[in-house]
This record gives structure tokens, C-alpha cells and sequence, in this order.
């Protein structure tokens, strides 16, 4: 496909047959020439074909192909002519990242690091096809699709300081369960509070370089070698049904004719079955918040038991990677309020937005980054940049360049571990297969999503962590 | 049978058979190859399941999302299919199969996680030779 290079990290693929707007791509040469190899370009612009589509469809650095939509896909619609779409959040609604930080450095936990880790395994559920220990009814649950980070925070999960350093404040106000399917609440209950598999998983980090030292101190990153825990999961059964629902209704509701992909099928947004999205996506947000929330909540009992103190072990943020709502953009000279759509893609709000904790408001909010299992991950700062250049919002991890399949056929999970250990880095896991899957070496370059991000303004360097300790589900 | 085909990110297959429904059952072990062994899973418990689509990629969509509610509501792991027919009626398409299997205890091994069937590069010949390609969201 011919693209038109706007700058040495940015290219356009101009308006061209169906298209609504242009599709704008952040991509280095190098990160350029995965995207070429697989149909993210094509998906690009379906989306950019899309009703109310409003400016340019983005395409992250960190982007490949994806179902409808691409992965790293940014998309923005006008409320009264746009659409919303599930393929457009993705199967995973609400997968993201949670960072806590701790005052501990290396050397304070260099003898309990494998403890720790043990520990950690044994609170947090993890695994394919296993259920949590909180086994709730359906009453529970829908009451945690509706409050979120702030129902677990009632039920002793954790403190309130973590809900305003939660996107949404860690629970979106427009969810309503009531439009679940009984088969959501079905896959939801016995699995609040795990972690989950595949690219999920809990990391014990070390901060390994600071760029930032100003927006680090704000975030509660103050010296190198100080302990940080990230915890990468989402909203489960709960949300995978959710979408597949959707995408079963509105095809029922609208058929597929015309489609240039079914999984781009969509309802306009304020149309009932539109609004019943929404509202269903907002609840399993909500049940990927409340999870969160408890995960991050036993790791703090681990190292209060272990270390003998939790204390400092605050929040830095938490983000979603996986989500529609709605927002405001300035488009055109005008401020509007439009719906959207970040599919593998981080907010990355600068200064002065007040949809981000007042404590961080001054310097933009935290965008956090993880690499693949075992290599570095990265704390970045939003900018006002991105509000211009990507409806505020940036790359939201490494992305793939070697399939599965091939992964397993050729690492093993056992060597992996070896070499992880020679490291330094402890491993615990659920299966050695599923560790081959996740080699670092299947993963794009994380090193140089971050530098384009940086170099376009996208979202800013803060800080670069290492792993100590890895679990991974 | 079943074999996978390269893909970057998730995991794409094409299932065979002598008929359509053959080629379904083909298509519901690529899914479970994707998490477990499914050769090696006793045959403990048989649920029947009953499945309807608007069209036939519906139909396939719906029918292997069955085997990953079933894991995530009951902890099912799929190990055979014993019967399985397919019908189409005024509506739409309808499957009637039954799953055997085990729960997932201690011993086995489950190695990967499947989130969702996806229509991504779909493709349901129905048809003599008979074949579906499906990308999983991995």
C-alpha cells in the first residue's frame, strides 16, 4: 500500500474510495516494515470507512493486525452520525496495567525475592479454566459491574487513594449489568480475582533508568533500583462474552451486508442496541477494575507478610488498553464530545485535563508500558501533544512478530526459565508451554515503540523497569 | 484433521472432514489443541449441546465459543465429540452435538488460553472437499 511520509516517524495512507478520513500511522522504518507484512494497513482503512468518523484513524507504533479494527488502533465518532463498535475495544475489554510502587530497593528484598514471588503465586489465581477464590453470587457481581475498583475497595481490597489513581476513577458510571447476558455472569463469577493466562501476567520490577526526574518524583518514582509491581490483566469470561454477545446481536440486529470485515460490524451510538453496548462494555470495565484491585490488594498482604511492611506501596496509576468512551476533543477549532475507541492503545492525557488525578494534573497522567515477559517495561508521562495528534493517547505494549505456534515450536518454557534466572529474573508460571508462547523473542522491539512515542510526542519518557520477578499465568 | 497456519499475533487454522459436521468436530479439536491435550482426556462426563447461527460462519463462531464457556462456567475440558448433526431450518442453522470430556483436575495440563473465536479470515466451505479456517483470539 502506498503511504505518504509526513515526517521520518509519521505516514498517511490519504483519503482514498470508501474512505471518510485519512489514516495516519507513528511508525520508525524499522516498526514500519512488521506493520507492512500483515493486513493492520488494511484494517487502517476500513476503519477510516466508518460512519462519523471523526479527523484521522491512528495507528500506534506498537500496532499489527487485529480482528476488525487493528491492534493499536485509535478511532474517535461524532455521537450523532458515528457508530460504536466491539470490534473496535476488543475481546478483552478492559485489559490494562496496574503499577504500584514500593520504598523498598533490590537489596531489601535480594534475600525474599523467591519467597515473594511463591507468595504472590499462591494468593493470585492463575491459569486457564481455574476459578478464583472469591466465588460470589450474582447479585455480588452485579453490583461489581456496577462500582468497579471502588466496590473491591469497600470490601476491605485495597485503599481509597487507589480509586482516584484509577482511570475512571476506577469505575465508569453508565455501566449496567442488567444487559449481560446470564452467560457473562456465568463466566464472570467464578473468575473475579485471577489473573488469568497468555500475555497476562504480575511482575516484580526494578527501576532501571530514569529520564524524568521531575514527573518521576510526582509519580513516586524517586531513585533507580527501587522496587515497582505491575499487574497486566483484564476483564476475563465476563468481557470476552460481552463482545462476542454484541457482535452476535448487532449482526442479527443489522446482518452483515457491506461489511468489508465482519468483525468491524457496529451499531450507531445512540441506537438502543449502541447504548446496550455500551453500557455492557462499561460493566466489564468495571469487573476488570474491581480485579485489579484485589490482585493488587494480596500483593501488598504478600509483601506486608514477607517484608514486614506494605507501607509506601501506593498506586501510581492504573490504566485501560481496551476501551470505548466518550470524551473531549478539540476538532476543528471546536471542543466536542465524541466516542472513543482505543483498541491496544493507552490514554495518554497531558496537563491540565481533569479526567486525571489532581496530584498528577500539572505534569499529564502516567502511561504505563509493558514489555514482553522478561525484558524491560516503561512508565511514560501524557502530553497535549497527543490530544492533537492522537486524540491523547498512545502505544500500549510490545506487539507480537512471531506467531505462537512458532514460539512453542522453537523455545522451550524450562531454558527460558534458565535463562531468565542467569539474570537475575525469577520465574514462576502455570505451564512451560505457555511460557514458550510468550518468549521475548516473539515480541516487537519495546525499546523502539517507546522512542517513537517519545520522538512524536505521543506520550513522553519517565522512567524504564526491569523485571526481578516474573509470574505469569 | 486440522493444522495451523502462520499468523502473527493469534492463531489461525483450517479444519478437514468427509462431511460439514466432521469438519466442525475437526475445527472444535484445533481450539482445544490451543489449551490442552485433548487426545489425552478421559471421557468422565458427556454434556449435549445445542447451538443455532443465522449463517453458517455464525453457526461455527457459536459453536466453538461453546467450548470455552463451557471451560470457563464448568472447568470442561473437551476431549471427543460423539455426535454431532447439523440442520438448516427456516432461521438459520442448528447443531446438535454431544461433548465428552473430563473437568479439569490436577494432571492435566493446560498450556494456553484461548479469549475468543473470532470472524477474522473466515472461510466455511461447505462443500465437497469440505474445510473451515478460523483465527482464535489468543
Amino acid at each position: 500500500m502506498e503511504l505518504k511520509k509526513i515526517n521520518s516517524n509519521t505516514w498517511e495512507i490519504p483519503k482514498q474510495a470508501n474512505m471518510r478520513v485519512p489514516a495516519i500511522i507513528y511508525a520508525s522504518e524499522k516498526l514500519l516494515k512488521g506493520v507492512r507484512g500483515d493486513k493492520t494497513l488494511f484494517q487502517a482503512k476500513n476503519v477510516a470507512c466508518l460512519p462519523g468518523i471523526q479527523r484521522k484513524a491512528y495507528v500506534m507504533p506498537d500496532a499489527h493486525q487485529g480482528y476488525g479494527f487493528p491492534i493499536g488502533g485509535v478511532a474517535a465518532f461524532d455521537l450523532h452520525e458515528g457508530v460504536i463498535s466491539p470490534g473496535g475495544v476488543g475481546y478483552d475489554i478492559n485489559c490494562g496495567v496496574r503499577l504500584l510502587k514500593t520504598d523498598f530497593t533490590e537489596q531489601d528484598i535480594r534475600t525474599q525475592k523467591k519467597l515473594l514471588l511463591s507468595e504472590i503465586f499462591k494468593e493470585v489465581p492463575a491459569g486457564v479454566g481455574k476459578g478464583g477464590t472469591t466465588r460470589l453470587s450474582r447479585k455480588a457481581l452485579e453490583e461489581v459491574c456496577i462500582k468497579g475498583a471502588e466496590w473491591a475497595v469497600e470490601k476491605g481490597y485495597g485503599e481509597k487513594d487507589d480509586l482516584s489513581r484509577t482511570e475512571e476513577n476506577g469505575r465508569m458510571r453508565e455501566a449496567d449489568p442488567s444487559y449481560l447476558s446470564p452467560r457473562a455472569f456465568e463466566r464472570g463469577v467464578p473468575q473475579l480475582g485471577t489473573l488469568g493466562a497468555g500475555n497476562h501476567f504480575l511482575e516484580i520490577q526494578k527501576v532501571s533508568e530514569i529520564f524524568d526526574s521531575d514527573v518521576a518524583n510526582v509519580f513516586g518514582i524517586h531513585s533507580l533500583n527501587q522496587i515497582m509491581v505491575m499487574i497486566h490483566c483484564g476483564s476475563r469470561g465476563l468481557g470476552h462474552q460481552v463482545a462476542s454477545d454484541y457482535i452476535r446481536l448487532m449482526e442479527n440486529k443489522f446482518g452483515t451486508k457491506g461489511l468489508p470485515d465482519r468483525e468491524l460490524i457496529y451499531a450507531p451510538i445512540r441506537s438502543e442496541l449502541g447504548n446496550r453496548y455500551y453500557k455492557s462494555m462499561s460493566a466489564a470495565v468495571n469487573f476488570a477494575f474491581a480485579n485489579r484491585q484485589m490482585i493488587a490488594h494480596w500483593t501488598r498482604c504478600v509483601f506486608q507478610k514477607v517484608m514486614g511492611s506494605s507501607d509506601g506501596m501506593d498506586q501510581v496509576y492504573d490504566v485501560c488498553h481496551n476501551v470505548a468512551k466518550f470524551e473531549r476533543h478539540t476538532i476543528e477549532g471546536k471542543v466536542k464530545e465524541v466516542c472513543i475507541h482505543r483498541k491496544g492503545a493507552t490514554r495518554s492525557f497531558g496537563p491540565g485535563r481533569n479526567e486525571i488525578p489532581e496530584i498528577y494534573r500539572s505534569v499529564g497522567q502516567p502511561v504505563l508500558i509493558p514489555g514482553s515477559m522478561g525484558t524491560s517495561s516503561y512508565i511514560l508521562v501524557g502530553t497535549s501533544m497527543a490530544e492533537e495528534r492522537s486524540f491523547g493517547s498512545t502505544a500500549h505494549g510490545a506487539g507480537r512478530v512471531m506467531s505462537r505456534h512458532e514460539a512453542k515450536r522453537r523455545f522451550r518454557g524450562e531454558k527460558i526459565k534458565e535463562e531468565l534466572e542467569q539474570k537475575g529474573i525469577e520465574l514462576h508460571c502455570t505451564s512451560w508451554r505457555g511460557v514458550a508462547e510468550e518468549a521475548s523473542q516473539a515480541y516487537k522491539d519495546v525499546d523502539e515503540v517507546v522512542r517513537i512515542s517519545h520522538e512524536e510526542g505521543l506520550g513522553r519518557l519517565v522512567a524504564k523497569v526491569v523485571p526481578v520477578g516474573v509470574m505469569k499465568g | 484433521m486440522y493444522k495451523f497456519l502462520s499468523h502473527m499475533a493469534d492463531a489461525k487454522f483450517q479444519a478437514f472432514g468427509q462431511t460439514l459436521e466432521e469438519t466442525f468436530a475437526h475445527a472444535a479439536f484445533a481450539v482445544a489443541s490451543l489449551m490442552w491435550d485433548w487426545k489425552k482426556i478421559a471421557k468422565n462426563i458427556e454434556i449435549p449441546v445445542e447451538i443455532e447461527g443465522i449463517d453458517l460462519e455464525q453457526l461455527l463462531v457459536n459453536f466453538l465459543e461453546e467450548i470455552l464457556y463451557l471451560l470457563d462456567t464448568r472447568h470442561f475440558l473437551l476431549g471427543s465429540i460423539d455426535k454431532i448433526s447439523l440442520e438448516k431450518g427456516p432461521e438459520g442453522w442448528k447443531i446438535q452435538a454431544l461433548f465428552t470430556g473430563d473437568e479439569n483436575v490436577s494432571g492435566y495440563e493446560i498450556f494456553g488460553d484461548v479469549k475468543a473465536i473470532t470472524y477474522n479470515e473466515m472461510i466455511v466451505k461447505n462443500e465437497i472437499p469440505f474445510m473451515v479456517q478460523v483465527v482464535v483470539d489468543v
